[in-house]
């Protein structure tokens, strides 16, 4: 079933790509469509079925080279399984809702076709996606790594006539090479460190690792640490995380169902799921960890300033976006895994509609992607009204506090928030910060949008009509999501820790029992290490099963406690739990006063932008007037395009030049020119000078060289 | 015994017979009138002679009393010389009919030489060697000049031959040389003499022979007679000048220094080393001003000769192998250029004048191609074969130690591409201006055909030539 999931969109992309001309735009369109939808709706039956246990389907080998053994192999585990759900869904219904938005494009003429080239590379990224998410091996998922690239980059750049597309995909990929360049060093040191590619194989040797030391650049360096980092630096260019964001707000370029699928719901999550698939390796990698846990928060405080000034409605979503991913980086980083795959799966949900919602703004206003052009639209488009409320509504977290019924956003941030307070308080500072600012874009974005007085050109007001039922009902499935993924699956991801560890394939642990048992106790963690096994055995289970179900973590934990030297230990299930990783625990017994303070948060977002955009509209201009720095270094995303445009792109262009005109130009052409056209012919001319035609001279050019010959023998004596 | 030896001679005696015999059958009939089947009749005989001593048994035997060698070296090198001298032969025929120079002479001249050829790849003596070395080059001191009403051609007869003169007069002088110190003129005796301190009269032998078979192949300084015969001779004899003579004298090069000299592969190494630079560096600088196609060719064969001497000097069986492939791919490219240039020719003069090329491929695109294929095999490019001898040859020299002879050997060929590639610039993008005309004969278009198609056929496996020269070089260097 997985084979056929994996390869249904390939086998469309093909189809539509290649093979549009015989069959026609509209039969490549659903056939595209029809096969992802067909993907989606296996994805949702393995997802209900699957029982926990990884399985492994073999294709066929790739690689075979030495101790270099690769294959094409299916890895099948509760974050595949996750991750299929999103993708495929997502991409199912934005294959669907492209049929609406594609159907005129002002960027086309009339007899030009494209809309067989969209949804060929919307079905190829689909694949490269899956091939991400279901790789077995290293170089699997670098193949799907660079898949979504290469699909993103065709998709961003999708209207190839406007340079700015052209730039802002060129963008993209080039800062993508960056992380990728990190991600791939992390693949040859894992595979040089444990001599193999396959994850199993790696998972075991995280102990190892731990104790390891490898030499790199100036010094040397814990193993685990160095490649969790590389591995992150590649993540951090896929999902968009600071220093290495700033192709994500300029790919919004590409037609929006494109920006709803992969710059928002899938691909950029890749380095989430990248960083929870490898958790075997990041929990041996405690200065790593961290090194997540501050980038993400970080990004998630720095894109929120950002998202507040923008103008442009897509802009403010993917600066959210961005902020968003910091939530999840802030989640994996202080080692609630299966939190940040929460807040991923829920995201993917609220997030895409809220960009597909955008785009109906923007179908329904004539490719105007300005806010302050909008206004008053609620009447206008009631349900894309509707439904962006509702995304609203789950991305500032409304719900219940101290209860778990609420909008989707609400319980997996609220999750993130209290799992960073437990690991790291830096980190739950500046989300709790970056929510309340989520809440004010959010609704900066809804009031300019839907209320107020109507603003800009008339003549798009006047002939604002609602988008057609396609791109409704995806919408409409979206919001579905948006209200009730987090409440259903609350409980598998974080609100109760068996049926999580259930869930995720994990071995029942300890820890469990040991919380089940005693309420008040113990988040003390290096005590529970040890005493963690007895006590097991002697609440819970029969004596006998009791050494063998030893958990794999504690036996390890003493093991390297004692000195001893590290050995692989199997990993079994999706995620993995260091002996002293207690986040999810100890998130539930976080003070009443953080549970609530992220509500807090929120409504004071929420006040802001009804006081600056409702009641007094005069407000945000002034205050812009009165802080024109704060303002101007919000709206310009703190410089760093600037400054990466000084460092980077202008110094790389000199060198370039440099080399090309002085280096190739003078050096290297200048020397070749000199020789071939100035020293060869003057010795061309001077041997054929030298063939004068008479004999005497050609008879004394042999005597001669006897001559030389036989002195240079008696001079040498013969070889000794 | 007597019967023995005369068996492993055979080939060669019944080439003698047979060239003796012609020379009667014209005289007493029709002269000239016949030397139109002679010349067929003895490329056919070089055919069927090269097959039956390409087919004939294996392993190494001497005869004489260790005087004549028949190994696979000289098989080798036999079959290499009887299969160019056939084609240049073929090739040659239509031209020197038109032209009014097909003597009855000419093919018999080239079956002595050829007699000389193989006498001396199979040489096991210093007499042997000088026998096969004379009758070789007497006989094409003739032919060279065989256009006697024409000055240049009769000049660069006299010219080779004066020269000539010279260069056996140093090769005598070294095997006297040698016979004095060495009391033997057997190859055999006087390799078991060198041990030890070699007397430096010994190495001043070694010099002059090396010196009088530097002139056969033109390798500088030793080079010079070679563009005025190249462009004074008849370009048939030109063709047969460029192929197998080559062949023979590196073949007989190698004899000398393995069999006679090999115990001291330093002493000759350096000598023939420094010949090879030279002659890659003057052959392909000095043609670079060549506007003449005949003396272009002479300066390439000069450069390629270098080059096969690079593999001999590193003294190895590996160096003597890749010596071989080259001379054999040398040669296959020679004949298909020559079949070229024969076939040149405007308002039935012939032409030599490369500018005569331009935008040739606008005519007779096939033939352009081929002779494109062929500019770039003889320049080094890869895939075609060229590029394949050429490797052989620099490896050769860098497993020998000599890897400065091989950066040195990579210089040369680069500046030699240029007037590779000039003709194909012509050829390809040059001016309008007037063209060459007239049919290329059917056997000529079938050497140059079939000589460009075996260049870049020839990249799966060499025809298994390599293999073939490895077994010779094996025979060669124990």
């Amino acid at each position: 079933m997985t084979t056929i999931i994996l390869f249904a969109p390939l086998i469309g992309a093909l189809i539509c790509g290649f093979g549009w001309r015989f069959i026609g735009e509209t039969a490549g369109q659903v056939i595209t469509t029809g096969l992802v939808f067909l993907g989606a709706f296996l994805s949702w039956i393995i997802f209900f079925s699957f029982d926990g246990t990884t399985q492994h389907v073999d294709l066929f080998r790739w690689f075979d080279s030495g101790s270099f053994v690769a294959d094409w192999s299916i890895r099948l585990d509760r974050l595949t399984a996750i991750m299929l759900v999103v993708v495929n869904t997502v991409s199912a219904l934005v294959h669907l809702y492209s049929f609406g938005y594609m159907a005129h494009d002002d960027n086309w003429g009339h007899h030009e076709h494209y809309k067989a080239r969209f949804f060929a590379y919307l079905s190829f990224f689909t694949f490269a996606m899956l091939m991400l998410v279901t790789a077995d091996n290293l170089p699997q998922i670098f193949f799907g790594w660079e898949g979504v690239g290469v699909a993103s980059y065709l998709l961003i750049g999708f209207y190839y006539r406007k340079p700015s597309a052209n730039a802002a995909a060129m963008k993209a990929f080039i800062v993508n090479r960056v992380g990728d360049f990190g991600f791939a060093l992390g693949i040859f040191g894992l595979f040089f460190l444990t001599d193999s590619v396959k994850f199993d194989d790696i998972f075991a040797q995280g102990p190892v690792l731990a104790q390891t030391e490898i030499s790199f650049l100036w010094r040397d360096w814990n193993a685990a640490n160095l490649i969790a980092v590389l591995l992150f630096i590649g993540a951090m260019g896929k999902s968009a995380q600071l220093i290495l964001h700033t192709w994500l707000p300029d790919a919004m370029e590409g037609p929006t169902p494109v920006s709803a699928l992969i710059h928002a719901a899938t691909m950029v999550t890749a380095g989430v799921f990248l960083v929870c698939r490898m958790s075997p390796i990041f929990e041996f990698a405690p200065q790593a960890l961290t090194f997540v846990t501050v980038l993400g928060a970080t990004t998630a405080f720095f894109a929120a300033t950002v998202g507040l000034v923008q103008n442009d409605i897509k802009r403010v979503i993917a600066y959210s976006t961005c902020s968003q991913l910091g939530y999840m980086f802030v989640a994996a980083g202080v080692g609630a895994y299966p939190v940040a795959m929460f807040h991923l799966f829920t995201h993917a949900f609220f997030k895409a509609m809220l960009f597909l919602g955008a785009g109906s703004v923007i179908h329904a206003m004539h490719h105007e992607q300005d806010m302050r052009n909008y206004g008053a639209l609620r009447k206008k488009i009631p349900l894309t009204f509707w439904a962006m409320m509702i995304g609203t509504l789950a991305i500032t977290g409304v719900g219940i506090p101290l209860t778990h019924i609420g909008f989707a956003g609400f319980l997996s941030k609220d999750a993130v928030i209290e799992s960073a307070f437990v690991g790291n308080h830096y980190a739950f500072i500046m989300l709790v910060i970056a929510a309340g600012m989520t809440s004010f874009y959010s609704w900066r974005l809804m009031f300019m949008t839907f209320y107020g007085e109507a603003r800009g050109d008339h003549h798009a007001h006047d002939h604002a009509h609602e988008s057609p039922k396609v791109m409704l009902i995806p919408l409409g499935v979206l919001a579905l999501g948006a209200v009730f993924s987090g409440m259903i699956w609350y409980n598998n991801f974080f609100g109760n820790v068996d049926q999580m560890r259930a869930w995720f394939g994990l071995p029942v642990e300890a820890h469990a029992t040991e919380h089940a048992a005693g309420e008040e106790t113990s988040h003390d963690a290096a005590a529970a290490t040890e005493g963690a096994g007895t006590e097991h055995a002697a609440t819970t289970e029969t004596a006998t099963t009791e050494t063998a179900a030893t958990e794999t973590a504690t036996t390890d934990a003493a093991a390297a406690e004692a000195g001893h030297e590290a050995v692989p230990v199997p990993v079994q299930g999706a995620v993995f739990f260091g002996p002293e990783n207690h986040t999810i625990h100890a998130a539930h017994e976080v003070p009443a006063w953080v549970k609530v303070s992220p509500f807090i948060a929120m409504v004071l977002g929420l006040l802001m932008a009804f006081q600056f955009y409702i009641r007094r509209p005069d407000l945000p201009g002034k205050l812009a007037a009165n802080q024109p720095i704060l303002y101007q270094f919000l709206l310009n995303k703190w410089y760093f395009d600037e400054v990466y445009d000084v460092l980077f792109v202008r110094s790389a262009k000199w060198l370039g030049g440099f080399l090309w005109k002085r280096g190739d130009g003078e050096v290297i052409d200048g020397t070749i020119n000199g020789v071939a056209m100035g020293i060869i012919p003057f010795f061309t001319r001077l041997a054929g000078r030298a063939q004068t035609g008479y004999i005497f001279t050609y008879a004394f050019a042999m005597v001669l060289g006897i001559a030389v010959l036989v002195t240079w023998m008696t001079l040498t004596g013969g070889a000794k | 015994m007597f019967a023995t030896d005369f068996q492993i001679v055979l080939p060669e005696v019944i080439l003698a017979a047979y060239a003796m015999l012609a020379l009667l059958f014209a005289v007493y009939t029709g002269k000239d009138a016949v030397a139109g089947l002679l010349t067929w009749v003895t490329a056919g005989l070089f055919v069927l002679l090269a097959l039956w001593i390409g087919a004939g048994g294996d392993g190494a035997r001497t005869a004489f009393g260790g005087m004549v060698n028949d190994d696979p070296f000289s098989r080798f090198a036999k079959v290499t010389i009887l299969l160019s001298g056939a084609a240049v032969l073929a090739m040659g025929k239509d031209y020197m009919e038109r032209r009014d120079l097909l003597r009855f002479e000419y093919p018999v001249l080239v079956a002595l030489a050829t007699i000389g050829m193989m006498i001396m790849v199979s040489s096991g003596d210093l007499m042997t060697l000088y026998m096969g070395l004379e009758l070789q080059s007497l006989s094409l001191y003739v032919i060279a000049a065989i256009r006697r009403d024409s000055v240049k051609s009769t000049e660069a007869g006299l010219k080779y031959f004066v020269l000539g003169a010279l260069s056996s007069g140093l090769l005598l002088y070294g095997a006297s040389l040698t016979y004095g110190f060495a009391g033997t003129t057997l190859y055999s005796g006087i390799l078991s003499t060198l041990g030890g301190e070699v007397p430096l009269g010994l190495l001043f032998g070694l010099i002059f022979i090396i010196a009088g078979l530097a002139f056969k192949v033109s390798a500088v300084p030793f080079h010079m007679w070679t563009p005025d015969v190249y462009e004074g001779a008849p370009t048939p004899v030109t063709a047969f000048f460029a192929a197998a003579p080559k062949v023979a004298a590196m073949g007989l090069l190698a004899r000398v220094t393995q069999d006679a000299f090999g115990k001291i592969p330093g002493d000759w190494g350096q000598v023939l080393a420094l010949l090879a630079v030279l002659s890659m560096f003057v052959g392909a600088i000095a043609a670079i001003g060549q506007r003449d196609i005949k003396r272009l060719m002479a300066y390439s064969s000069i450069s390629h000769m270098g080059f096969a001497l690079l593999g001999l000097a590193s003294g190895t069986a590996e160096g003597v192998q890749a010596m071989l492939v080259y001379m054999a791919i040398y040669v296959t490219m020679s004949v298909g250029t020559f079949a070229f240039i024969l076939s040149m020719q405007k308002d039935g003069v012939p032409v030599t004048d490369i500018e005569s090329l331009n935008m040739y491929s606008k005519k007779e695109p096939l033939r352009a191609l081929a002779l494109l294929v062929l500019m770039f095999s003889l320049a080094g490019v890869p895939p075609m074969v060229g590029f394949f001898g050429k490797f052989y040859v620099l490896k050769a020299a860098v497993d020998a130690g000599m890897v400065w002879l091989a950066v040195l050997g990579v210089i040369a060929s680069v500046i030699g591409a240029y007037y590779y590639l000039r003709i194909v610039f012509y050829m390809y993008f040059g001016k309008e201006g007037d063209r060459l005309d007239g049919d290329i004969s059917p056997v000529q278009w079938v050497m140059l055909v079939g000589s460009a198609a075996v260049m870049v056929l020839g990249v799966v496996n060499l025809f298994g030539i390599d293999s073939l020269a490895a077994v010779a070089a094996e025979t060669l260097v124990r």
